[in-house]
């Protein structure tokens, strides 16, 4: 059984290739044939986030016009086994994502891989609906602060109403919830709304806690994702992430400031 | 302890300021999007039924559709114009033991 994992917000900037690519790969890093897939037409960048921009030949919307076969335009990652980049095209023309195309692309994945990983784009356009369409779980990622969750609840409104399972009247959309941005230490001092704030709001099952990090945006500049940097908090918060999509119980770290770590050691247990 | 609480303090205001405001506006656009598509239809089509045999306006007719839990409640309220069905009903050409005006209809114009 091949489930299609959509990767979606509403709001832009929050992490959803981030997350896209590391979660991409760490289902295959756990032997799981996964192939990760850009639905953000004319603006193409999880090629540049998975480090594989110059191996792009042919895209998306080559496959849907005909001029290229899926596997001619799947790039195979060079690190880890398993998992492949469908990247898209940067056409500017917004209707190339033709509902019966996407329907034949995802049909033939579904026949290849366990895990189909579609990276929306923010907005709902074109792309974000098409993408939000096929999905049979998504992950919204969510940074805790009041647009961005706004943009969540509207995503989650559209995924109960607009979803493929919701118009053929099949059980809803998996729905998890990642936070992603996270500053324990600006929570701690009421500066920004807390895991718990988010999720009452939502009420939508919390898959991890990405905290705010360095390495990721170093990760994005060297084409690596997060998740291969094991000595991470990012790295290993996403690997949690993973583990608990795939049914395993894992505690929720890195949700204290190291401050306050180093406070509790000399002040002696609170 | 003090020294804790000194530098970890209960929540300021801006945190709980934001997620009072989130709480209270998606509660009015969640509100708002539950509403199905065909509502706006079927107000026409209420209105012309009962426009057959009573005089309304638009307005006249209100439908609201409200989910409590489990069950949705769908609430059709329409208005009537309290002078001109007692002027109906009490008109005097209307002959004895006719049913009420929902087996005729009435007069164009009237």
């Amino acid at each position: 059984m091949s489930k299609v994992i959509t990767v979606t917000s509403g709001k832009g900037g929050v992490g959803k290739t981030t997350t896209s690519a590391a979660f991409a790969t760490g289902l295959a890093q756990r032997g799981h044939k996964t192939v990760v897939v850009d639905f953000d037409v004319g603006l193409r960048n999880l090629d540049l986030i998975m480090g594989c921009e110059r191996r792009v030949v042919f895209d998306f919307i080559n496959v849907i016009n005909g001029d290229a076969n899926l596997n001619q335009a799947l790039i195979k990652d060079k690190r880890v086994d398993n998992l492949y980049i469908f990247p898209t095209s940067q056409t500017r023309d917004k209707d190339a994502l033709r509902k019966d195309g996407v329907e034949k692309i995802m049909d033939e994945l579904r026949d290849n891989f366990e895990y189909i990983v579609c990276d929306s784009p923010a907005g709902i356009e074109q792309g974000a609906m098409s993408a939000l369409y096929h999905a049979d779980a998504a992950i919204i990622v969510t940074n805790p602060e009041v647009s961005s969750v706004r943009d969540s609840d509207r995503i989650l409104g559209m995924l109960a109403s607009k979803s493929r399972r919701a118009e053929l009247n099949q059980p809803p959309v998996e729905e998890f919830l990642l936070l992603t941005r996270y500053a324990p230490d600006r929570v701690a001092r009421g500066e920004m709304l807390s895991i718990t704030d988010v999720q009452e709001i939502l009420s939508v099952p919390l898959l991890g806690v990405i905290p705010e990090s360095e390495t990721v945006l170093k990760a994005s500049n060297t084409g690596q994702p997060v998740i291969l940097d094991a000595e991470s908090t990012a790295g290993r918060a996403y690997s949690d992430a993973v583990a608990r999509f795939l049914g395993e119980q894992r505690e929720m770290r890195f949700l204290t400031t190291e401050r306050k770590g180093l406070l509790r050691s000399l002040f002696g247990k609170a | 302890m003090a020294i804790l609480s000194f530098l970890f303090p209960k929540k300021s205001p801006s945190a709980s300021v934001a997620k009072e405001r989130l709480q209270i506006v998606l509660a009015h656009e969640r509100a708002g999007r539950d509403v199905p598509e065909f509502l706006p239809r079927l107000q026409k089509e209420m209105l012309a039924v009962v426009g057959k045999y009573l005089e309304l306006t638009e307005d006249m007719i209100k439908i609201n559709l409200q989910r409590q839990g489990g069950t949705s409640i769908l609430e059709i309220n329409v208005e009537l114009d309290k002078t001109k069905l007692a002027a109906r009903h009490g008109a005097p050409e209307k002959p004895i033991g006719e049913k009420p005006a929902i087996t005729s209809r009435p007069p164009k114009g009237a």
